[in-house]
């Protein structure tokens, strides 16, 4: 699963920052029909987290109501300079990743 | 926890956070009032909230209508958000009313809803 990580490069500490993550993954409904007929499973992302240097700072359940490819944004206070680590698993099992470092000054 | 602590505890809360329906107020959700299309429709939720350790928002609820899953999504927070808003794409089956509902450490719940007209509704076409 790709993703893409969307944080600034650098903040000051204390800053709020945003963070947004976006995630190429169909969301399956469960509802849709492919081009012989079949319905398709239902298969979308459950489970998202984000960790600062190893502290959880966000963490999400989602459902097929939230669009394909889904992309979240949430704020966090820059508190150190570190990595973002983001986790997530859909229904099928199958568990991505992505982090991205942030320098705070 | 035993269930003395339990008791406790939930008397000294004050009346509002013991409630079980939530209050209308401090929660903002945004949507298009029209969405041309329900499979991607862009949302934003914020919460007035000084998101200190002691008073901050725990959880954001979606919930939908229409949608075959009501619960559309739970954003769990903390006092390391700084701010509680959160924007993402949601998936809309029909027109409908989608509600917020936030929980705050202190246990009380807030809510908003907002109204949106969806053209071409998510599920029902097999698109």
């Amino acid at each position: 699963m790709v993703a893409r990580v969307q944080i600034p490069k650098e903040a000051k500490r204390g800053q709020v920052i945003r963070v947004g993550l976006l995630i190429q993954h169909p969301m399956e409904t469960g509802y849709r029909l492919d081009a012989d007929g079949r319905k398709v499973a239902k298969n979308a992302i459950r489970s998202l987290a984000c960790t600062y240097n190893g502290v959880e700072v966000f963490r999400a359940h989602m459902s097929p109501g939230i669009a394909a490819n889904p992309f979240i944004q949430f704020p966090t206070v820059a508190e150190a300079s570190g990595e973002l680590e983001f986790t997530w698993v859909d229904d099928a099992g199958e568990r991505g990743s992505a982090k991205e470092s942030i320098a705070v000054t | 926890m035993n269930r003395r602590w339990f008791i406790g505890v939930m008397a000294a809360l004050p009346w509002a956070a013991r409630a079980a329906t939530p209050q209308r107020g401090r929660v903002k959700l945004e949507l298009p009032v029209l969405a041309d299309n329900g499979n991607s429709v862009p949302m934003k939720v914020s919460v007035q909230s000084p998101m200190s350790a002691a008073d901050h928002v725990k959880t954001i609820r979606l919930i939908s209508e229409r949608n075959p899953e009501r619960e559309m999504a739970v954003f769990h927070l903390g006092p390391r958000a700084g701010v509680a808003e959160i924007s993402s794409r949601v998936r809309l089956a029909g027109s409908q009313t989608v509600t917020a509902i936030a929980e705050m450490s202190d246990g009380s719940q807030w809510m908003d809803s907002a109204d949106v007209v969806v053209t071409l509704s998510a599920c029902l076409d097999g698109s």
